[in-house]
């Protein structure tokens, strides 16, 4: 037994935090987004040669340069916001909806299929009630069929939500071909361009201004919902415990499935946005990642729905500044989901500072190596 | 040979947050011998333990073993040291069979080579007399035969010193004497052997010698044949205790639960209860005993409307005041909410305190609402009451913490067990059914629990207390039901019985089984 | 419906089969060790890229490059940049304990990001959309037995692919033989498994989850090479192809009951089952689209017989995305 060392004592240990103050987890937080700014900074400079000031300059341009980028961003910003909105009561409930993807898809699906069929038929007014029931609709049935395996089979929903993104994509793709405009082009253009009908009307004098109402509305009603609602203190209780539900007389199948027809319903009314509020268009992008981006915006938020406007805002500013620097350089707009990986990855990581401590090694320091 | 023991700590203190866990602990343990480590729930022979098996890391102190100082900072580390830990808990692969478990993580030579290592392992079993079979998955196992292939591990890695952690808890009696058979043959090999336990005639019985450990202190250790149980209570208690539990005789006992031939089978599809058919009374405790896994959980669960039951099951509940109302209400069949519906006021304090009776992410006032969110219209719930009933909780149960929006995973054990009572006492049930209430929990925190169950008693309730101390089943209780294996294996005055008696009943079916 | 129809639709089944089986495969390597890394499309992206982008600049610098440094350039590249994705994953998850599906979904915006940002770069360096050739690589890849041959249908139908398919039946294979017949294997599956009772067993689990995570990754990886390499010939296309790929890459794993066997005839299935619609005449451009959802539905149907059969030996590795500390109280 000669070769154990003696008084060896581990490098660095790791212990959980007691606790720790709310401003202090903050701070590490800041630090977390500070790191990965200067980490995304010094990226953009190896690629286009820009000093770091020009840089951030140039972020802020992108985002904010102007009134219509400025509104654009809000309006991106709204997008993400409203379907991390859509997730948090699923995230709360621990239940993992990757499929926020397919659920956005769908619904804008239905919007811009009703949008194209009664345009003419029927005005704008009573097309956009219609459009934002059935995509309501559409996405609550998307979230349901998992929801329902999952309560009543224990199927694991992360996988099966995560495959029905790919049917919703497929239906998707099989939607812009069948509405393909002009032919050939693989696209279907814009809807309505000319009657602008079904599409949402400006609001204070802003193209915007609905999205903005509508997502503020569900934002400050999903925080309500969650924090001092029945259903919200149920799904609090499933969240933490399946047995304590049981034991309190909750019916677990009932709250998930719920649950997820909400969180469905949410994202699918997010597609609805999509297309009647800014895009007035269908196509596989139409949900552009976000439905995946969102996920972790809620997770990061620990379902807050306020803090999320703060990192939809964060991520959107970050991705609009990436696309408008590789405009300018002539790269493409991948630039953007790099940058919003380096952010993620920094806040990510800090999530560890907050809950554990790192012990060093004491006095025997220089034993070290 | 003698001279050198084959571990010894020293000093050691280890801290989990602001709990102190173990504090300036020194202790030897010799080749060739059986100590006994014994304390209360929660007194730290298991940390001290797991620090020489390498799962904990000391703050402070050493160990040495035959007398050189080692550093065990893994698992690996004390198996390199010839230490070998049998968890409560097995830690085995449920997928894997007797003999991957077994050679899983050693670093031998040459290819996997499964058929060698059966053979080792047959060799082992033939030595110290007992039977594995290598190739049987770990699913398909009782829990003696997974805790022989958690021995076998340990011997397979040529461990000199063994550590067994409440070896016998999960144990029937004859398991447990063939389980004392092997260590004494072990200890005939010179193998040095440390048994975690709190059964003091397990202690009188197969040790040499026993250390005692008390809220993390190191007490003493005397020699097994120079001392008694009760002078080893003093020690583990700190001062001599007769329990004297306060025991008014029960209050008008009248019929309130009829429990009536209740099957359970479980997911697996095993039998948990069989046929079980008895009578709770309003106005006295009914102690339900038994070893562990004998379906105490099923049968509070069932009552409570969680578990599924076998048709032909009945369990009528009697209203107090209405002793004779020919119809009650039945149970069999409703869930949880429409028994409470149904005006039935069951309080339940499961075994699982954070994992079923609360949410741990909640704070008292939160948990509070769990049996009360549903009051009132409108989708949103009323914060006021259930606020005011943690305050008053909090005043009179002494529950320390720091708010009452204070997250209660992160109270102490104590203190998260006062809240689930506090809050279940607050419905005014008429029933009160407690499974393990006093587990892990400190004296005075358990007289507490006590006084409250019989308060409760006192006002007419029937209380079920599902215990595993019969020392305290037979001081607190009223009548006395004994499960074995499911059945109902008899029902005894508790004022009248013996420890013994019912410790032949908790047993009673394993032995006819045994014999037959 | 011909036979030679018949035999492109084979020949396109093993082509896009072989592109999953290696992100399964190397998933499966992953997931024995209990992370569940929704990270694999963006590892597939990482894998492509590098490949692509270390073969390009070696092409672009020798104008008589050599064959053997082609394949060598771009193989290490191409494992080493997916083992890096897989190293992040693992530090974030393991050593950072961060969750690990929303570490995989940022790896896979990540990887998919780099992989397009640096391949747009590319194209506009080689003068345009599909214009980069890596002619001397790609030929290497795409070499097949088939045209030496001549064995007719045996000949198109086993041997007219580049040696990759091949090397994935390999690794395949391999990967069994290694989980279920070696020490390390059998340690590895503990670690999944239950990582306290490894622990206990004196097994270093951060080590294990930390070399099987970046392997895994590797292989992973490797699906993105034969992609970029020889489905579309040497050239960088930024339509999405590699992550939907990647995603069945991740649904084959369950398909497969987490067996590395199973994954290659399930490879082929699931190839099979996408380009179905070119033996079905009459189809429209649109038809084909609903067509190309079989292998999720597919995936979908196996996820809910698996929960509803409750096989022990079918389901997935018991500690399957939960972060282990070994002090945790």
């Amino acid at each position: 037994m000669s070769q154990v060392k003696q008084g060896k004592e581990p490098l660095l240990r790791i212990a959980k935090r007691d606790g720790i103050s709310r401003p202090k987890a903050y701070g590490i937080r800041v630090i977390a987004v500070l790191l990965s700014l200067i980490v995304s900074g010094i990226f953009i400079f190896a690629v286009t040669k820009l000093n770091p000031i020009q840089v951030y300059e140039a972020i802020f341009d992108g985002a904010f340069g102007t009134s219509r980028r400025s509104w654009v961003t809000i309006r991106d910003t709204m997008m993400l916001l409203c379907i991390g909105v859509g997730l948090a009561p699923a995230f709360k409930m621990k239940f993992w909806n990757i499929g926020a993807e397919g659920q956005v898809l769908i619904g804008g699906v239905i919007t811009a299929g009703i949008m194209r069929a009664y345009g003419t038929s029927l005005p704008t007014p009573v097309l956009l009630v219609i459009m934002a029931i059935m995509s309501i609709l559409a996405g609550c049935v998307w979230g349901v069929i998992p929801a329902t395996f999952k309560a009543v089979w224990n199927t694991n929903e992360t996988l099966f939500t995560l495959m029905m993104n790919y049917v919703a994509i497929q239906i998707t793709s099989y939607c812009v071909a069948l509405w393909e405009n002009p032919i050939g082009s693989n696209t279907v253009g814009v809807i309505n361009q000319q009657t602008k009908a079904g599409w949402f009307p400006e609001v204070f004098g802003q193209t915007y201004g609905l999205n903005v109402i509508l997502v503020l509305v569900l934002t400050v009603g999903m925080f309500l919902y969650l924090k001092y609602s029945k259903h919200g203190y149920e799904i609090t209780v499933v969240g933490d415990s399946v047995n304590t539900a049981r034991y309190a007389g909750i019916s677990v199948k009932k709250v998930t499935i719920r649950t997820m027809a909400i969180s469905g319903a949410i994202c699918g009314l997010a597609g609805f946005i999509a297309v009647a509020g800014a895009s007035h268009t269908i196509s596989t992008s139409t949900a552009g990642g976000r439905g995946f981006t969102a996920i972790i915006v809620a997770w990061l938020a620990q379902f807050n729905t306020f803090v999320m406007i703060l990192i939809s805002l964060l991520l959107v500013f970050l991705q609009k500044g990436a696309i408008q620097i590789a405009s300018q350089f002539n790269l493409n707009d991948y630039a953007s989901n790099i940058i919003t990986g380096i952010i993620l990855f920094f806040i990510l990581g800090s999530e560890f500072f907050i809950n554990y401590r790192v012990i060093l090694r004491g006095k025997k320091e220089g034993e070290a190596k | 040979m003698e001279t050198v023991a084959a571990v010894q700590l020293k000093n050691i203190t280890k801290r989990f947050g602001k709990v102190v866990a173990n504090h300036n602990v020194s202790l030897d343990i010799n080749r060739g011998e059986i100590l006994s480590l014994l304390g209360e729930n929660g007194s730290g022979k298991t940390t001290l333990m797991n620090m020489l098996a390498g799962i904990y890391f000391p703050d402070e102190g050493e160990i040495l073993v035959n007398g050189k100082p080692v550093t065990i900072a893994s698992p690996k580390d004390a198996y390199d040291n010839g230490i070998g830990m049998i968890h409560q808990h097995f830690k085995l692969v449920d997928v894997f069979t007797a003999a991957e478990n077994i050679v899983l993580g050693l670093e031998e030579e040459g290819k996997l080579d499964l058929k060698a290592a059966s053979a080792k392992i047959t060799e082992i079993c033939d030595r110290y007399g007992f039977h594995i079979d290598p190739a049987k998955k770990v699913y398909d196992m009782s829990v003696s035969e997974k805790q022989t292939v958690e021995i076998v591990k340990v011997l397979y890695r040529g461990a000199q010193i063994l550590i067994l952690d409440e070896p016998t808890a999960v144990l029937t009696p004859q398991e447990t004497d063939r389980l004392f058979d092997v260590m004494r043959n072990m200890k005939a090999d010179g193998k040095a052997m440390i048994i975690i336990t709190h059964k003091l005639h397990e202690v009188m019985d197969v040790s040499d010698r026993v250390a005692v450990l008390r809220k993390g202190e190191y007490i003493g250790d005397v020699l097994t044949k120079d001392t008694s149980p009760q002078a080893l209570t003093d020690m583990m208690v700190g001062h001599a205790v007769t329990l004297n539990i306060d025991r008014p005789e029960p209050k008008d006992p009248t019929p309130r639960l009829e429990v009536e031939h209740v099957t359970v089978f479980d997911a697996m599809g095993v039998k948990r209860l069989d046929d079980v058919t008895f009578t709770a009374m309003g106005g006295e405790i009914l102690g339900i005993a038994g070893i562990a896994g004998s379906g105490q959980k099923e049968l509070l669960e069932a009552i409570a409307g969680l578990q599924p039951m076998q048709s032909g099951a009945s369990i009528r509940y009697r209203p107090i005041g209405h002793p004779d109302n020919k119809d009650g209400v039945e149970l069999v069949g409703k869930t949880p909410l429409q028994i409470k519906r149904s005006g039935v006021s069951l309080a339940f304090v499961p075994e699982d305190r954070l994992g079923m009776g609360l949410v741990g992410s909640l704070g008292m006032t939160g948990n509070m609402l769990l049996r009360s969110y549903r009051k009132g219209h409108g989708i949103f719930t009323d914060r006021k009451a259930p606020k005011k009933l943690a305050e008053e909780v909090m005043e009179e149960l002494d529950v320390v913490t720091p708010s009452v929006n204070f997250p209660v995973r992160r109270l102490s054990g104590g203190n998260v067990q006062k809240v689930l009572v506090g809050r279940e006492i607050a419905q005014k049930p008429s029933v009160l059914m407690t499974a393990y209430a006093v587990r892990g929990l400190d004296i005075n925190t358990s007289y507490t629990i006590y006084n409250l169950l019989t308060e409760q008693k006192m006002k007419g309730v029937a209380v079920v207390y599902v215990g595993e101390d019969l020392d305290v089943l037979l001081e607190l209780c009223d009548r006395i039901l004994v499960l074995c294996g499911g059945q109902v294996s008899g029902i005894v005055d508790a004022r009248t019985t013996t420890k013994e008696e019912v410790g032949l009943l908790m047993t009673r079916f394993n032995k006819e089984a045994a014999e037959a | 419906m011909t036979s030679a129809q018949i035999i492109q639709l084979l020949q396109s089944a093993v082509c896009f089969g072989t592109v999953i089986m290696f992100g399964a495969i190397g998933e499966i390597l992953t997931e024995k060790s209990g992370n569940l890394n929704l990270g694999v499309p963006g590892i597939m992206y990482l894998g492509g890229i590098a490949g692509l982008a270390a073969s390009f600049f070696y092409e672009l610098n020798n104008p008589a490059p050599n064959k053997v440094v082609c394949l060598l350039i771009s193989f290490i590249a191409a494992f080493a940049a997916a083992a890096l994705g897989g190293l992040l994953y693992s530090f974030l998850t393991i050593t950072l304990r961060a969750n690990q599906n929303v570490t995989g979904l940022t790896l896979t915006i990540f990887g998919g990001g780099v992989a397009n940002f640096f391949g747009g770069g590319l194209n506009t360096m080689a003068g345009g959309v599909g214009q980069i050739s890596v002619a001397a690589t790609s030929s290497v890849y795409r070499a097949n037995l088939n045209n030496v041959t001549n064995l007719g249908v045996v000949g198109k139908l086993f041997l007219s692919y580049g040696f990759m398919a091949y090397l994935a039946i390999v690794v395949a294979v391999a990967m069994a033989w290694f989980l279920n017949r070696t020490r390390t294997g059998l340690n590895l599956r503990a670690v999944g498994e239950n990582p306290a009772t490894a622990d206990a067993a004196g097994i270093n689990v951060t080590r294990y989850k930390y070399l099987a995570t970046c392997i895994g990754a590797g292989i992973s990886g490797m699906g993105g090479l034969y992609y970029t390499m020889d489905y579309i010939k040497g050239t960088w296309a930024n339509d999405g192809t590699i992550e939907s790929l990647g995603w069945l890459a991740v649904a084959l794993v369950i398909f497969a009951t987490w067996r590395s066997v199973n994954a290659i005839w399930g490879s082929y299935l699931f190839g099979l089952l996408f380009w179905v619609y070119l033996i079905i005449p009459g189809l429209g451009r649109k038809d084909i689209e609903l067509f190309k959802m079989l292998p999720y539905l597919v995936t979908i149907v196996v996820l809910v017989v698996t929960s509803l059969r409750k096989k022990r030996e079918n389901q997935p590795p018991a500690s399957l995305g939960l972060a282990y500390f070994r002090e945790e109280r």
